[in-house]
């Protein structure tokens, strides 16, 4: 790009270079200090915290584990793999009758659904909390799997229908000439074809579920029913004093979503890319 | 040099996730009501458990709940009245405003920046590299990012301070989460380690999607780095930093997590934001009503940004 390699251009470089570093450094570092905090002790960390542990042990992870994290684990997978499941679901279908079917009102129809994108869901937390209790659901699996649904469908349709209208009609077509019915023709050749958007968006699905707070402490805050998030708040009330405890906690709830962000980089990127930018 | 600029915004996609298409493949079929059959569970589930409960809000903020009795009863705009003369509210109202600031200027300008940095380097493994490491912290939670953080504010254990001790700055030492003066600071300076290395991401993919010949053609012209930035980023990333700019500020309105993890609001509510206020007010102390008046406000400023968005993008359709 620069063909002029003048003193001033290396200096510049150089400069630039060690910044990008330096920023990279402070975003590990803290990182990397909770995993290490992990399998301190309570003396050491109360000590030099640039220092290492003395010895690596598993007993603070085993402790955390044993004390709940085990079990706010479990409700986070089975809450993230049914929402994930549901919503792309949910969506995809919904993205196809409004790719290929000639609805009435059709416009009204999809301003509605993109629409859900606009709106917060704080605003609705009071009446859903009442909703909810009316019909039994509050503090219940069920609560948290329809809230995440609901929520999600719009952006998870606003994805996938963008794919679908860029795949030619003619596919669905021949199917129809096949003899092959809607259904047959959305199952079969259609949502294949989506593939990429949709390991994209169920990538940026269990992010969301795995991460989210606001409904998981208010839905869920009474039961025996705690996702990760608000497992480990409590597990920081509860035994406080032993932070190596709450650092291992907090380490078991990272290292998931890390691993999964660098084993799908690609397709990550790209439905961030293709949400907010086709 | 601007006239060959104004070409090309072909490639750099419009950003408009909340601009419905409105031309549909298909469009020649006969509408046929079975296509309902297609949309009905997504609208159903909206229409559910998203639109009625907010609608449901706007008729709460004008109730007043008797928890322990069981009933309600209409107040008018007695919540609203109530609001404007709550100093917590007004104080909640300003730290998300601030929020908003700090945010637009290291999530969208400084991360805009970063972004074009990063991907001025020659060594496309170290522009791999610095995009993947940047993005770490946005991909694991508010939760243990705020909790983490807590840790590192922490007087007595926390790196912050040992840092600032280790260089010989021992008077800056401070509780950062336990006083008024610096709680929602700190609070917010998490939330950019949290949150720019999304918002770099995104803006890295913007630029990678400009055609090289341009910056060729502007280094031949003896255009320096800086104005290279200036003149060929900034213009053809301007979808980007619009969208961004909107995803911030909406954002700013609705954090929650972060507070609640650190400092519930406190200490003496100064680091109190609107949605942890209206938790408070709601689930403390089960005034819905208020708490409802608390939501419309949120629910007005975040719908005032997404039409803001609307009218940007139609209003750039139509100048095209």
């Amino acid at each position: 790009m620069v063909t002029r390699t003048s003193v001033l251009g290396v200096v510049a470089r150089t400069f630039v270079a060690s910044f990008l570093l330096a920023l990279a450094v402070v975003v590990i570092y803290p990182l990397l200090w909770m995993v290490l905090n992990g399998f301190k002790t309570n003396s050491e960390l109360f000590g030099n915290p640039f220092a290492l542990p003395l010895q690596f042990t598993w007993e603070n992870y085993a402790k955390a584990w044993n004390r709940g994290v085990s079990s706010y684990l479990m409700t986070s997978i089975l809450v993230t793999v049914t929402a994930t499941i549901a919503t792309v679901f949910i969506s995809a279908w919904a993205a196809y009758g409004l790719t290929r079917m000639q609805i009435p009102f059709s416009r009204t129809v999809l301003a509605l659904i993109l629409g859900g994108l606009m709106l917060a869901p704080a605003v609705a937390l009071i009446p859903l909390v009442r909703m909810f209790q009316a019909l039994g659901l509050y503090n219940t699996f069920w609560a948290l799997l329809i809230l995440y649904v609901a929520f999600r469908i719009p952006f998870t349709t606003f994805l996938i229908r963008a794919y679908m209208v860029d795949l030619p009609v003619e596919i669905d077509e021949a199917a129809a000439v096949d003899g092959a019915g809607k259904a047959r023709a959305f199952w079969s050749i259609v949502l294949p074809m989506c593939k990429p958007i949709l390991v994209s968006s169920v990538i940026l699905n269990i992010l969301f579920t795995w991460n989210e707070y606001l409904f998981a402490m208010v839905f869920t805050s009474g039961g025996d029913l705690q996702t990760l998030p608000i497992g480990l708040t409590n597990l920081m009330s509860k035994h406080g004093t032993e932070y190596p405890v709450v650092f291992a906690g907090m380490t078991i709830a990272a290292v998931p979503v890390i691993l999964l962000f660098f084993l799908t980089q690609k397709y990550f990127v790209r439905g961030l890319a293709d949400g907010v930018g086709k | 040099m601007s006239a060959p600029l104004q070409t090309a915004p072909s490639s750099t996609a419009p950003a408009a996730p909340l601009l419905p298409r409105t031309v549909d493949a298909g469009a020649r079929r006969p509408r046929r009501p079975r296509g309902w059959v297609w949309v009905a569970p997504a609208l159903l589930v909206l229409g559910v458990f998203v639109y009625l409960p907010l609608l449901q809000n706007l008729q709460y903020s004008v109730m007043k709940w008797d928890i322990y009795a069981g009933g309600s009863s209409f107040v008018g705009l007695a919540n609203y009245e109530k609001l404007a003369g709550d100093p917590v509210f007004w104080r909640a109202l300003l730290n998300n405003t601030a929020y908003a600031a700090v945010s637009l200027v290291c999530q969208v300008f400084g991360a805009l920046l970063l972004a074009a940095l990063v991907e001025g380097l020659r060594s496309e493994r170290w522009r791999r590299a610095l995009r993947a490491v940047y993005f770490v912290p946005s991909a694991i939670s508010l939760t243990v990012a705020g909790l983490l953080f807590y840790f590192v504010y922490e007087p007595e254990l926390g790196i912050l301070n040992a840092l600032l001790r280790g260089v010989g700055l021992d008077g800056l030492t401070q509780a950062w989460l336990g006083q008024e003066g610096t709680a929602i600071w700190a609070v917010i300076t998490m939330s950019q380690w949290q949150g720019f290395g999304y918002s770099t991401l995104l803006f890295a993919i913007a630029i990678q999607r400009i055609p090289q010949d341009l910056y060729d053609a502007a280094s031949l012209d003896g255009v320096g780095p800086i104005r290279r930035f200036l003149q060929v980023t900034v213009p053809l990333t301007r979808e980007m930093t619009g969208l961004m700019i909107i995803v911030t500020l909406s954002g700013a309105f609705q954090v929650f997590n972060e507070v609640m993890v650190m400092t519930s609001g406190g200490p003496n509510n100064s680091s109190q934001v609107l949605v942890s206020w209206l938790y408070r007010m709601g689930f403390g102390r089960n005034d819905f009503g208020y708490a409802a008046a608390i939501a419309t406000v949120i629910f007005v400023l975040t719908l005032g940004v997404a039409l803001l968005q609307l009218a940007i993008t139609r209003k750039r359709r139509v100048e095209w």
